[in-house]
This record gives C-alpha cells, structure tokens and sequence, in this order.
C-alpha cells in the first residue's frame, strides 16, 4: 500500500465519527432514492402485470339497458380490440356478525365461466357454477374482514327479493385494487364487498335477460381513445348511457396513480436535498482536515508530489466517505423497498408482487452521493493545494478581520467580548455561516412537510364532515325514483329527517377542457350536506345556473360570471349552456350543483332524487337497519361516521409512520450539521479557546463563545426553516392534487413550535457532546503548537 | 535537593517542595520532574535555563494552574497550589496569573484592545485596556486586528494582556522564541519595564542563553531537577541582548 493510502485510512480512523456523520446523512438521500423508486417501479410493474394478465379494460361505460347484441356493434368501433358486457349493480347486504347493511357491488359471471376482461383472480375455492342461484365469489378482502370461509352465507337483497349466497371462493380484482364504495372515501372491507354472480341469475333479478348495463373495452394499438370514446357514447345513448370514461378516470386506478405520483415526488424531491447537505458536510470537514494539513501539503509539495496527486488524494478521502454512505443507503434502501412495497401491496389488493430493482437507479443514486462528496472535497482541496510549498509550510497567518458596515452594527451595540467574538466570527464567514443556518432551517422544514400532514387532516375532517356533510347516513336508491319517496324514506323508523338529492351524470366543457362529473340537484336550505364557501353557507339558489367545487372550476379554468356547456349523459340531446352562479370550498371530489327545480326545468321533466341524506336517532338505528335490509328500491347505505371513522385510521396509520420516519430524518440532519459545526468550529478554534482557558475564563463562558454562535445560527434558522417547511408543504399540497381529493394547505402553531422544538433540541444535544470535548481540552499542548 | 537553593531574603511568590511530574504513555513513563524543591522571591525577573526536555516547561505549567504534580507540593503566595481543584485553578489563573505564550495567542477577530478587554472584563481590579496598551507602546495601535499587527507588536499586546489585570505573577514561555532580535528586544524591554514598574514577579523560559543577563535570578534545568540557581549581581539592559 502506497504510504499517502496509508495515511487515508489513518485520517479516516481519527475522523470516523465526523466521517459516519456525513456518511449517515449521505445514506439517508441513498436510501429516499433507492427505497422509493424501488417501491414505486415495483407497485408501477405488480400493477401493470395485474392489469396486463387480468385484461383491465382501456374504457369503460354504463347504460341502463343495452341489448347484448349491441356488443358485435361496439367490437365493430374502430381501434376495440376487446369487449366485454356484464351486469353491474349495487345491493344491500345483510351480515350476520355486523347490525348496520353493508352494500355490495354485484357482478355479472358469463356463463361460459371467467369473463373476457377485468378477469378476477381466484384466490381459493372457485367461481359459481352457471345457474346457480346462491353461489356468489366475493373479493378477497370482504371475506377477510368478516373471517368468511368457504361455504359461509350471508344475506343479499337483490332487486328486492331476499336471498342468502354461499361463498365459493374469493378473488381479486384489477378493477378493485383500491376497493371503495359509493359516497366513500376510504376502502371500508367490511361494508362494502365485490360479489361476482352467475349472469342469468342476474339478468332474471334485474331484469336484464339479453341485455347488459356495464361494458369494458380494450384498445387496439394505435387506437385513438377519444374517437372510441365518443363511438361508444353514441352507441349507447339511447340505451340510458351515462358517458363512457377512460382508464385513469376509473376510481381504483386513479387512487393508485395518485399513491405512485406521491411515491415519485418522494424519490426526487426528498434525496437532492441530502445529497446537498451531505455535500455541504463533506466540505465542512475536509476543508477543516486540509487547513489543518498545510504545512503537511507543503511538505508533500517540496517533495514533489503533484498537485494533482495531492488533490486526489483528498478527494478519495471524500469518496470514501461518498462509498460507505452510498453502501448503508443501498443496503437499507433495498430492504425498505421490499418492505415497503410489500406493504403497499397488501393495502391495495394485489395477488402478487413484482418485485423489480432498476440497477439504473443503484447508478444514479451512487453517482449523485459520491459526486455530492467529491463536490464537497473540491472546493477545500483548491483553496490549499494551490499554495506555493514555502508559503503552505509556513503557519498561516492569522485570519484577517476587518472593520465594515457590520462590525459598526456590531460595535454600536457594545457586546463583551466573547460575544464580540462571535459575531466577528459570524462576520468573517457569512457564507459558513449561512449555509450551516441553511442546513439547520432544512431540518426544521423537512419537519413541518411530515407533521403538517395531522393538520391538514383535521382541517379537511372539519370542513368534510363538520361544516359539508352533516349527515348521519346516505341512502343510495337503486335507480332514480320521483322525489315523493323522500317523504317514505323520512318516515322510516329511526330516520328524524331526510333530504333528496338528484344526481345525474354530466360532461362540462370550458374550451378544449372538460370533465365527467355528476351534477347534483339541491334544494336551497338543505342541511344535511351543504355547498359552502368561506362566506356563505349555502351557495344553491334558485337562479338558473351552477355552482362549481373550487377546483373543478381551476380544472376547467372558470370563475364565477364564466358560461360552461353541461352535457347531461343520461338524457338524449340535452346540451345547455349555463352561468357559473358560485365556488364551492370542498375537499373530497368535484361537485357541480344546481337548483333542483331549475334542474328540472331545463331537463323539461319532474323533479327525482338518486339518493337521500338521512338524520338518524342513535336509539333506533337497527329497527332502521332491518328496515334498509329488506327495502327492494335501495341500493345502499354508507354511514358516514364510519367513513369518518375509517378515514381517521388510515391517516393515523399513515401519517403517523411519516411522521416518526421524518422526525428521525430531521434530528438526524440537525445534528448532522450542528455536531459537525461544532466540532470543525473547535478545531479551529482550539487554541484561541484553551488559551482563553489558561486565561482565566471557566469552562462554561469558552463554550458560550463556541456554542452561542451555533445557537445564535439555530436560532435564526428556525423561523428561516419554518418559511421553507410552509413553502414545501404547499408544494406537497399541489402534489397530492387529484380528482378524488385535495389536502388542505394548514400548519398550525403546534406543528411551527413541533419542529422547533425538535431543531433546537438537535441543537442542544450536538452541542452538548462538544462541550464535553471542550472540558477535556489539553491546555498545555495549545501553549507549544503552533496550529 | 541542597537547601541553599532555597535561601533567600525576601518572601517567596513560589515555593516547591520534592514536586514530581510523570507522564505515563503506553508504553514508556517520562520523568518530567523529580523532585524539584526551590523558592522563588517575589517581585524578582527569574530566568528559567534549559535544553529541551529538561522540565522547565512543565515546572511553568504546575506554577501557572495548567498542570497537576504526580507528587510534592507547591504554594503560591503561602497557598496550596497542588492541593486546588481544577475550578480554584482557574480562579487562581484568572485572579493572580498573566501568561505571555511563545505563538502570541490572540484572538484573531478581536483588536489589540478588545483582546486586552477580554481579560480586563473578568478581572478584579485591572487597569484600562488603553493603559495595559500605553504600557508596552502600542497606544497608537489600539484598534487594530493582530492580522494587521508585525509579530513584535502582536507579542506586546500578549503582554498588555497578561499585566491588565494587574497579576502577581506573569509566566512567559519562550516569549522571544518566535521573534527576530530587535523585536525580540523590544519585547524584553517591555517585560523589564514591567516587572520594575509594577513589581510582577516574571518567569521567563528561554533557549537563549543571553537572556539570563538581564535577570535578577536564573535557574538552570537539567533532567528534571534544578542544577543550579544563580543570582545576578549585575543586570545588563535587554537593549544590550543580542542573539
């Protein structure tokens, strides 16, 4: 071994706390990179592979009718490759260990045996046999959630006859990765479950012998979707159509994009911010080791080594350190990746896991860390090596403070001089200064991205369910009915109030964009679930025109005043130009809403409702219950408690995994840079401290000098990185933005004082190991060196 | 060790009595004094002599507060300086000791005034920074950083900061070492010049033999002991050194 290598591995001895510091927040950037994408690429291939095998459909439609000879019709369309008819509703069910109805959406099984697309797996047992009446194969997780076995029973009412199904296995489905019921918005397996039935059987409850109401198609290569799209529409028409929509408009694949999108923002926002502060560390400590080496790069000059040969060497020192972070971040990044994929696979509902490593991403992530290292080297190995061998042999000479605007400031105030000190040195290297300032603010921010999160969640919980839906119940009718039987459905037992609303499947168009989205019919001073906005607490009046969720009208780019067309899908020939009367604040969907008498009047027929918000009295919820069960016109029954109830859980769950993963992630980057603040600070400073030591001065005022200069820092980086955690989490918000939902941008004064407190207790304890340093300090060797 | 070393006149600032120091390392135990007894008058410009490794360095380090003996005991002024915990030694090098080191040791961003205000905050009864600074000529340089001050006048303002605080005592170790002659000289003028006009006791270490001259006293060191401690019946003026 060359004798310079040896010396590497002895500096590396002598600096490996400093070095594993650096090395540890270089892993973690490693690890972000390795573990997100892995997860994201593997969730992004499970899903593709699920989708490809299982033949998930490019289109999909509803009519309320159709015959099925109009499937050769939609096969005829050019650019469908694949069609696939079935019929799809939805049914209260009765089980036997759970009061409340849960609701199932029922699936039609082609007598021939599987479907041509959406093809469940099955995951045991096996499909119903053709003609069976009571055999049914549910979705995995429903049966999991109520401990159903093969050969159990429960109750189903379809199209009011009431009947008990025995399971013949489970399944899982591409359409149902993320399984979510109507008006929900969170996956609830118990109440609500995928029941596939035998067609016939089906079509004799419903009614729809020789007709479907649910079509699935696959494109041919190069086929253009919006041509399909409209071909489709027009086919089915006048078969009640309500508007065919593509893939990633359909629910279950849309929530799972928006977790991929989460997943990717995570791999490429997160990891850069590491690798800068590791690069910033990197130069920190080696351009303190260099100082420090002088008069022996001098040396090694005089000798007649180069200046490339000495440069290199220092740089290795930095890829060295570059490698071991690199390892630690590949080995936890790969676990993690595993892990965390897994996890995600099991929350959604996948039979299997591809589990796929990119070695591009193993490049990528270790040619960003050692370049963040040897960046960090580069700059501190060219403010010495450049030095001519006499001059970096000599002892530098002291460092040149002079007087400018800030020393006046600084003077002015009159400061002993320890805390003169301080300043001077604050002063002398604002440029240190500010970065160690930046490093810490990071800290603070990455904080208030993880914690804002609890939030934003109380705020949407609120306003979803607390201010918007007030609601006990939402009792889903089978299919539209006359608005009379809100009266029936008021005096059911239990119910102390219910309110109708008409939904009906529309496209609104603004220009080149537009959206497929229900416009609800509303009465004005409807309580139970309310259009509102910041100054108004219902925005339905009875004006002829629409009141549009905030971001609906960002997507379509129209404010209030603006004209938009209204496609009703359902009705032939029903096109209308209308006036966007309000914005509505909501968080959950994009809700259009209107007067329900106008509605009616424009659509030039009665008035109807396709479900009702109930009021429930807690006291006679099962006589309610029972009477749901056997109710032929109801499709279901969502309790929003329990919506509200679920959704908690799932945020608690998840959030509070982010949270402890990012906290640790935070301190870690505090001390990271505080620690190592401290200790460079230290040995530059060594001497002037021990002498002031051997001056009289006690241990705790030469720490102030050292230390009051990074709490001063720490301090003024707090406020600093609660702007930037406010600015990332706005970031965050636009992130997460999606036709489903939106977070709400809040931080509260607990979250700010959250990761304060947490930045200055990193402070506090970085300093503390430096100060035991300081105690130990030899004052007599400061005496006899030189530096 | 001869008694006659001891003997003298006047009320001791130092006594040592069988003082020892080792150092272990892992592998070899130095011996960096044995057993040193002596007294050291008050008021008195004290010469220590000695080649490298004779433990002159160490004997100031116990006498200064920096150090702690292995063995024997030493008074400062009657007091137990073996016997303080490391807090009354810092209390003791605050109160009674002014250090003069061989590198200066200043403190880069302050100005030869602030640094002489670093003590001049912390002590008892010290006299202004201006005329700790007047004291060694360097009033006309007050204000500026040492980077702006010639390695002479840096040593100055170490001087003006060891006497601000008006010490009992001032240690200097080599404090010429890294001077050229004529700011070297300047340097001892300013010790002597202190040492007559406020009467500080002053120890000084040195290579440099022609040094001893102008000493009321020098003690020779050799192998961790005291060989010999002459008295100087006539003092030559440090203008007259030269090296």
């Amino acid at each position: 071994m060359r004798v310079l290598d040896l010396k590497l591995l002895r500096d590396l001895r002598r600096l490996w706390t400093q070095s594993l510091a650096i090395s540890a927040v270089l892993a973690v950037g490693v690890m972000i990179m390795v573990m997100s994408n892995g997860a994201e690429r593997s969730l992004r291939e499970t899903r593709d592979t699920f989708y490809e095998r299982n033949r998930f459909g490019d289109i999909f439609a509803s009519a309320s009718r159709a015959p099925d000879a109009l499937a050769t019709d939609i096969l005829a369309i050019d650019g469908v490759a694949r069609v696939d008819t079935r019929i799809s509703t939805f049914a209260i069910l009765d089980i036997a260990d759970m009061t409340q109805p849960a609701m199932g959406q029922v699936l039609s099984l082609p007598s021939s045996g599987l479907p041509a697309m959406n093809i469940p797996t099955i995951t045991r047992g096996r499909i119903p046999e053709p003609g069976q009446r009571d055999e049914v194969l549910v979705n995995q997780n429903f049966a999991q959630a109520h401990g159903f076995s093969i050969g159990d029973q429960f109750g189903v009412t379809l199209n009011g006859q009431k009947r008990m199904l025995t399971i013949t296995g489970t399944a899982l489905s591409p359409e149902f990765i993320y399984t979510i019921g109507p008006n929900s918005i969170m996956p609830d397996d118990r109440r609500f479950g995928i029941l596939w039935m035998d067609e016939d059987v089906l079509g004799a409850a419903f009614n729809l012998t020789g007709a479907f109401n649910d079509v699935s198609v696959q494109l041919g290569r190069n086929a253009d979707p919006d041509a399909v799209t409209d071909a489709l529409d027009n086919l089915l028409k006048p078969y009640g159509g309500t508007g065919a929509f593509p893939r990633k408009d359909q629910i279950s694949n849309a929530f799972l994009d928006g977790e991929l999108k989460q997943l990717r923002v995570m791999a490429e926002v997160v990891p850069p911010v590491f690798l800068v502060i590791s690069a910033f560390l990197v130069n920190m400590v080696l351009g303190r080791l260099i100082a420090l080496e002088r008069e022996q790069i001098g040396l090694l000059k005089a000798l007649g080594y180069q200046r490339t040969e000495i440069s290199w060497h220092y740089i290795k020192l930095a890829l060295v350190i570059g490698c071991v972070g690199v390892g630690l971040g590949w080995t936890f990044g790969m676990l993690a990746s595993r892990g965390m994929a897994q996890l995600y696979a099991e929350f959604f509902h996948f039979p299997y896991l591809v589990f796929v490593q990119y070695p591009s991403i193993y490049a990528i992530s270790a040619g960003a860390g050692l370049m963040a290292a040897a960046l960090g080297a580069v700059g501190a190995v060219r403010r010495v090596v450049g030095l001519s061998p006499a001059v970096a042999m000599a002892p530098p000479a002291p460092t040149r403070f002079r007087r400018g605007v800030l020393d006046r400031l600084i003077l002015w105030l009159k400061p002993r001089q320890p805390t003169m000190m301080i300043l001077r040195s604050i002063g002398r290297w604002p440029f240190r200064a500010a970065l160690t300032t930046f490093g810490i603010a990071t800290s603070a921010s990455v904080m208030i991205a993880a914690l804002f999160m609890f939030d934003a969640m109380d705020e949407l919980l609120d306003v979803s369910f607390v201010q918007i839906n007030r609601q006990d119940a939402v009792l889903q009718f089978a299919e539209a009915r006359s608005d009379r039987v809100v009266q029936d459905v008021a005096h059911l037992p239990g119910v102390m109030a219910a309110e109708g609303v008409w939904s009906i499947p529309a496209r609104l168009t603004h220009g080149h964009l537009s959206r497929r989205i229900g416009v609800e019919g509303r009465r004005p001073g409807d309580t139970l679930s309310r259009v509102i906005d910041t100054d108004s607490l219902d925005l339905v009046r009875p004006e002829h025109g629409i009141v549009l969720a905030r971001r609906l009208a960002d997507h379509l780019d129209v404010g209030v005043g603006d004209a938009i067309e209204v496609e009703f899908l359902t009705i032939p020939d029903s096109r209308h130009k209308l006036i966007v009367t309000g914005l509505a604040g909501q968080y959950f969907g994009l809700g259009a809403y209107m007067e329900v008498t106008t509605l009616a009047r424009l659509l030039d027929r009665p008035v109807q409702v396709t479900h009702a918000n109930l009021l429930i009295d807690p006291a006679r919820e099962e006589a309610l219950f029972n009477a749901i069960k056997g109710a032929p016109a109801v499709a279901g029954l969502t309790l929003l408690a329990q919506v509200r109830q679920s959704f908690t859980d799932t945020i608690a769950q998840n959030a509070g995994m982010t949270t402890t993963i990012n906290s640790f992630l935070a301190a870690l980057i505090a001390i990271g840079v505080v620690y190592n603040s401290a200790r460079i600070q230290l040995s530059e400073r060594a001497r002037e401290l021990a002498s002031l030591r051997i001056l009289g001065f006690t241990r705790g005022e030469v720490s102030y000098i050292l230390l009051g200069e990074l709490f001063l820092l720490t301090l003024a980086a707090i406020p600093l990185g609660l702007l930037i955690g406010r600015l990332l989490a706005g970031a965050m918000v636009a992130s997460f933005d999606s036709d489903l939902y939106a977070i709400p941008l809040v931080v509260s004064r607990g979250t700010y004082m959250w990761a304060a407190g947490v930045v200055a207790a990193a402070s506090v304890v970085s300093a503390l190991i430096v100060r035991r340093r300081i105690d130990r300090m030899d004052l007599i060797a400061v005496m006899k060196t030189r530096e | 060790m001869n008694a006659d070393h001891s003997a003298t006149d006047r009320d001791p600032v130092y006594r040592m009595q069988d003082l020892t120091k080792t150092y272990r390392t892992e592998a070899v135990e130095v011996h960096a004094l044995r057993g040193v007894t002596a007294e050291l008058p008050a008021g008195e410009f004290v010469v220590l002599l000695g080649a490298s490794g004779s433990g002159k360095s160490t004997l100031l380090n116990i006498l200064g507060g920096l150090d702690t003996a292995t063995s024997g005991k030493a008074w400062f002024n009657g007091r137990e300086l073996t016997a303080k915990t490391e807090r009354e030694l810092t209390r003791y090098r605050r109160d009674h000791v002014g250090f003069v080191f061989q590198f200066y040791n200043l403190v880069p961003s302050l100005t030869a005034r602030e640094n002489v205000a670093l003590v001049t905050e912390i002590a008892a009864n010290p006299m202004t920074p201006e005329e700790a600074l007047e004291r060694v000529s360097l009033d006309h340089r007050m204000d500026h950083f040492p980077a702006e001050l010639s390695g002479g006048e840096q040593q100055r303002v170490a001087i003006a900061r060891a006497i601000a605080k008006r010490p009992e005592v001032l240690l200097c170790d080599e404090p010429t070492g890294a001077l050229d002659s004529k700011t070297g000289v300047q340097v001892l003028q300013a010790l002597d010049m202190i040492n007559k006009e406020l009467g500080t006791s002053t120890l000084v270490i040195t290579h440099n033999a022609g040094i001893q001259a102008m000493a009321h006293r020098v003690v020779f060191l050799a192998d961790g002991n005291i060989s010999e401690i002459r008295e100087n019946t006539e003092r030559v003026d440090p203008s007259k050194i030269e090296w």
